[in-house]
């Protein structure tokens, strides 16, 4: 449980982080945010950067703010402080709820939600809310700002888009429409916490209960988060009722070929769980349209 | 000084406010100057030979002290100690390093020794060894197979480690003559006893007074002493061994680890105090492991319900070594056999098999679990077959009250009980009728309730010595200083078990003083007389009997002391509120800091009496306790997902007279937390080529608080005859009882889908499987 020896630095500015990172590349350096899955990997040793570059200095990455339509959240804002945010709760509930559902309270004491999503494990919660938020990522480089769409973002197992020497800043999400519902269901490892299966859906309806908007965003299931099109695809313009909810989410696997395996779920038991828990997250979501 | 009774209160652990607020010194939290650090390179293969180490690197890296291989040590310390000793018993030298041949995925290959624990972990990636990979087996049933590779080939041509056997009655004649004969093969999943701190060994070695002290994670000091010595060849009066606080063991600190004789002997020969904390991952691989029993159940059965006779064949997978105590848990599982029902023809055939995992050994209840969980399973499967309630299946068979001491057909003889009563209390409790009625309701509604009952029996207050590998005997002592405070001396070794509360409380009644001025030591060889340890559920029912007998002669001394200070006779004199008078005249009274100040001024003590006041007893107990009880679990399993709910969980446990029933219920929520932690979510996986899958507890599943209901407790007391406090044991009941429960409830409520057993753990995944077909209409 001890790492191999590296170099600390904490930067106290974005763009000194962004100069670190790209200066020490050759060393493997690593951006360490609330530290819930770099050191772990460190301490077993799966991890060692030469060089550790501390984000916890840089003031104001972990600000939630709404402007425009939209509520921006640090990237090194923790679980905590998005789940008890009153802003979040009250204009884009989905993230609070996801939040809730992470690890115990000190994993959510101390991990990011910037941290979480650059690690793009697999089983964790938050891609499948910022998929279905379709979530904007804010990017620092070291000479240049871009900004990456969530469904942009996850590009493979434990790999995004993000170039070597970028900084995941801050990620933007709409506030949530008039006639909108969202949940977020999981079923948890035992052991870890993390999700088997994870859906995050987010329901608008029109004046008439039609859906004018699905977004069901599934995590846990296969070797990287996704979207599950057909199922948004057969609501959109129905009346959300439990036999077309469950029709919607029998497709909730389409298209997604390769489900993970372990020794706590197979294959065939994630891609059951996507349909059951999609079915779920729809029906509670609807339900919750106000 | 006004004293009500302590005995019976509900008195908050005194141990609590240094463990709450951080101020416990574990071993980490012992700091001598100089310390050295250990780090421990392990074995990555299940099965491999040793072609060559290199260790140059490593020795060259600076800061490293030392480097230490197998083929240095093996001259210089003995080996790794077993206490069981069956006839025809293989016993494969277990080393400290392995020499020529690792076993197990994590057995120890080099140790390095450096100035700072990150030196040592740096200098262990320095190290290069080769192996040659073996075929490996990590199974006990493919162990025995013919082909399986041979484990440990220069003991014999096959895996079979020894052979046990216990029979009563005529069990071949049952299975005759029954009406019916139900089978069923059950596995017992391996688990790990994950220890909230894991172990630790700290050793200082003064040659000027030749004296070696071992700071150690462990349950049994003194043990630890004799079997220290006896490894490192050096003499036991120059050995001290101290338990520190010790946060938690459930029987894996029950133990003699390599690192222990390592680290001691490190120290000696560097003669700088040495140090070694082990890491979670190193606790998941080469700690003991519980349970993996995998055999077949025949139970004799008369139409009527009478169950006639049971017998067990199993095959019990210990791992590639031994540890202390490995050969002798599975053993306990058919003494225990026949669980609470009235049957005397039984027989057990166990054969031990290795294979390339670690060593299983005693895990809280250590091979009773594995009983109850075997006869309690059965006996829902019968009562199915039988379309009996499996309730009144149970009644039928129950031992009755007036039956006690029974003898049963294992030939241990159960104490005293009353099986129905705790039945009765658990079901009015749990409202069976109406969970019954509500159960029909859900299920037409598609939704799967399930209703689980375990009764139990047990055996603990380990035990008679004549029964154990290495004494079943406790001592206790009593010291009152000049000035009235009491100093309890104990043999056993508490490490959750809250004995600083409890044997402060029967001492403070005994003598007649304030709770807060007893003080209970135990842990320290040096200051302790020599005892045994905490384990087996022993330490109230054989460590405070041997206090209290030691108690009782003091008493008795105090008195004669009061008598003649009071000029009365003993025989009159009385202890009321703290204050020993002449019966009649509480005017003139004395305090027991009256009477040991006498004591040891000793310039008026009575004719023919010692001065001081200090007594120590040895005490032998006669038999056995066997704590019962009763309990209820009540499920939902989820019908899409297959996950599991425990929704109430009723327990009423009888553990004889009960000191302090917080404590007690302490244990007993501990213990089914761990019961349906085997039920429904841990188990250590090893792949088919003996990899470990769960080398930490992000996949290893511990039950955590949310997995529970508030339990609903309650309790039945059934004094034993055994100890002259009543007391029979409660550290594992709650293991016992509740693993059963669990299941027997998630297998009712998927008695619509024809499922008649499920083995652990029951994870959604498995249970969904079985629900996938359409259920049958009740």
């Amino acid at each position: 449980m001890i790492p191999s020896a590296f170099d600390y630095y904490a930067p106290k500015t974005l763009a000194r982080a962004a100069a670190l990172l790209k200066q020490h590349r050759r060393k493997d350096a690593r951006l360490l945010a609330g530290g819930h899955s770099l050191l772990p990997l460190m301490k077993l040793r799966l991890a060692a950067p030469g060089v550790v570059i501390d984000l916890g200095r840089i003031p104001g990455l972990n600000a939630i703010q709404e402007s425009k339509g939209k509520v921006s959240i640090g990237a090194m804002a923790t679980h905590y402080e998005i789940e008890s945010s009153d802003l979040l709760r009250q204009r884009c509930p989905l993230l609070p709820e996801t939040a809730g559902a992470i690890g115990d309270a000190q994993v959510r004491n101390r991990g990011t939600l910037g941290g979480s999503l650059a690690h793009a494990d697999p089983a964790s919660d938050w891609p499948a809310a910022i998929l279905a938020l379709d979530a904007e990522l804010e990017v620092q480089g070291p000479s240049r700002r871009r900004t990456i769409k969530a469904v942009s973002f996850f590009v493979d197992l434990l790999t995004t888009a993000l170039r070597p020497s970028e900084i995941l800043t801050r990620v933007r999400v709409p506030v949530a429409p008039e006639r909108s519902g969202s949940a977020y269901v999981k079923m948890r490892q035992a052991a870890s916490g993390f999700a088997i299966v994870g859906v995050a859906a987010q329901v608008t309806l029109d004046p008439d209960g039609r859906c004018a908007a699905v977004a069901v965003g599934v995590t846990g299931a296969s070797k990287m988060a996704f979207r599950a099109s057909a199922t948004e695809e057969a609501l959109r313009g129905k009346r959300p009722g439990e036999a077309a909810i469950r029709a919607a989410a029998r497709l909730a696997a389409e298209g997604i070929d390769e489900f993970q395996e372990d020794i706590h779920a197979s294959a065939d038991y994630r891609k059951h769980l996507t349909q059951v828990l999609t079915r779920r997250a729809l029906t509670k979501a609807v339900e919750r349209v106000g | 000084m006004p004293i009500s009774k302590s005995v019976g209160a509900r008195i908050k652990r005194r141990e609590d406010p240094r463990l709450i607020q951080g101020l416990a010194h574990y071993v980490d939290d012992i700091h001598l100057p100089g310390t050295l650090h250990v780090a421990i390179l392990r074995s990555p293969h299940a099965h491999a030979r040793i072609e060559k180490i290199n260790v140059e690197a490593a020795r060259r890296h600076p800061g490293v002290v030392a480097v230490v291989t197998g083929r240095g040590l093996q001259d210089r310390i003995g080996l790794i100690p077993c206490a069981a000793n069956f006839p025809g018993m293989k016993t494969p030298p277990h080393r400290i390093l392995a020499l020529d041949k690792v076993c197990f995925v994590g057995e120890p290959v080099v140790a390095v020794v450096a100035e700072d624990p990150y030196i040592a972990r740096d200098a262990v990636d320095l190290i290069e060894v080769d192996y040659d990979p073996l075929p490996a087996v990590a199974s006990g049933e493919e162990a025995l197979r013919r082909g399986a590779p041979v484990i440990h080939d220069d003991q014999g041509k096959d895996n079979v480690a020894f052979t046990w056997e216990i029979a009563g009655g005529d069990v071949e004649r049952a299975l005759r003559e029954a009406d019916r004969v139900v089978k069923h093969r059950f596995v017992q999943q391996r688990l790990a006893p994950i220890a909230l701190e894991t172990r630790g060994v700290l050793a200082q070695y003064l040659p000027g007074e030749d004296q070696l002290t071992v700071w150690s994670s462990t349950q049994i000091p003194h043990l630890l002493r004799t079997q220290l010595a006896v490894m490192l060849r050096v003499a036991e009066n120059r050995v001290r061994v101290i338990a520190p606080e010790v946060g938690g063991g459930f029987g894996s600190k029950l133990n003699v680890y390599a690192e222990e004789g390592l680290v001691a002997h490190l120290a000696i020969w560097l003669k700088r105090p040495v140090k070694w904390i082990e890491g979670r991952r190193e606790n998941i691989l080469h700690t003991i492991h519980g349970r993996d029993q995998a055999g077949e159940v025949e139970m004799a059965v008369q139409n009527d319900g009478t169950i006639t006779g049971i017998r067990y064949t199993v095959t019990a997978d210990v791992g590639a070594y031994y540890q202390l105590l490995t050969p002798a848990i599975p053993t306990l599982t058919g003494l225990m056999l026949c669980g609470c029902y009235k049957i005397q023809n039984v027989a057990m055939k166990l054969t031990g098999a290795f294979t390339n995992k670690m060593a299983t050994d005693a895990y809280r209840g250590a091979g009773r679990p594995e009983a109850t969980y075997l006869i309690e399973r059965m006996l829902d499967i019968v009562a199915d077959e039988l379309n009996m309630d499996p309730v009144e299946l149970r009644r039928k068979n129950f031992i009755a009250p007036s039956e006690f001491p029974y003898t049963t057909g294992t030939a241990v003889v159960y104490d005293s009980g009353d099986y129905t009563a705790a039945l009765d209390k658990a079901l009015s409790i749990a409202g069976y009728q109406a969970l019954r009625e509500e159960q029909a309701r859900l299920r037409a509604q598609g939704r799967y309730l399930g209703i689980g009952v375990s009764t139990y029996v047990e055996i603990c207050g380990m035990g008679p010595s004549k029964a154990m590998p290495a004494g079943g005997w406790e001592s206790g002592a009593v010291r009152v200083d000049p000035t009235g405070k009491v100093t309890v001396l104990t043999g056993v070794s508490p490490h959750g078990q809250g004995q600083e509360t409890t044997f402060a409380q029967i001492v403070a009644d005994g003598l007649g003083v304030d709770i807060d001025d007893v003080r209970v030591m135990h842990g320290d060889t040096d200051a302790v007389q020599y005892g045994i340890g905490t384990f087996g559920s022993r330490a109230t029912a054989v460590g405070g009997t041997a206090m209290v007998l030691a108690m009782q002669k003091v008493k008795e001394k105090v008195v004669r002391i009061a008598a003649h200070l009071l000029e009365g006779n003993p025989q009159d004199i009385v202890l009321e509120d703290g204050k020993y008078f002449v019966r009649g005249n509480p005017t003139k009274a004395l305090t027991l800091a009256d009477i040991s100040l006498a004591a040891h001024v000793a310039n008026n003590l009575p004719p023919d009496t010692d001065p001081g006041l200090a007594e120590t007893h040895f005490f032998e107990p006669s038999n056995f306790t066997y704590p019962f009880g009763t309990h209820v679990a009540v499920v939902e399993v989820d019908a899409d997902t297959g996950e599991v709910e425990v929704k109430r969980y009723v327990a009423v446990d009888d553990c004889g007279q009960v000191i302090n029933p917080m404590i007690v219920e302490g244990q007993i929520h501990g213990g089914i937390a761990q019961g349906l932690g085997q039920a429904l979510y841990e188990e250590v996986v090893y792949d088919e080529n003996g990899q470990m899958l769960t080398g930490s507890l992000m996949d290893y599943a511990l039950p955590k608080a949310h997995n529970f209901p508030k339990f609903e407790l309650a309790s039945t007391v059934t004094p034993t005859p055994v100890n002259p406090l009543g007391v029979k044991g409660v550290g594992e009941a709650g293991t016992i009882g509740s693993t059963p429960a669990v299941v027997n409830a998630v297998v009712d409520a998927l008695e619509p889908f024809g499922v008649r057993h499920i083995d652990m753990p029951l994870r959604p995944e498995k249970v969904w499987r079985l629900m996938r077909k359409k259920p049958r209409r009740s």
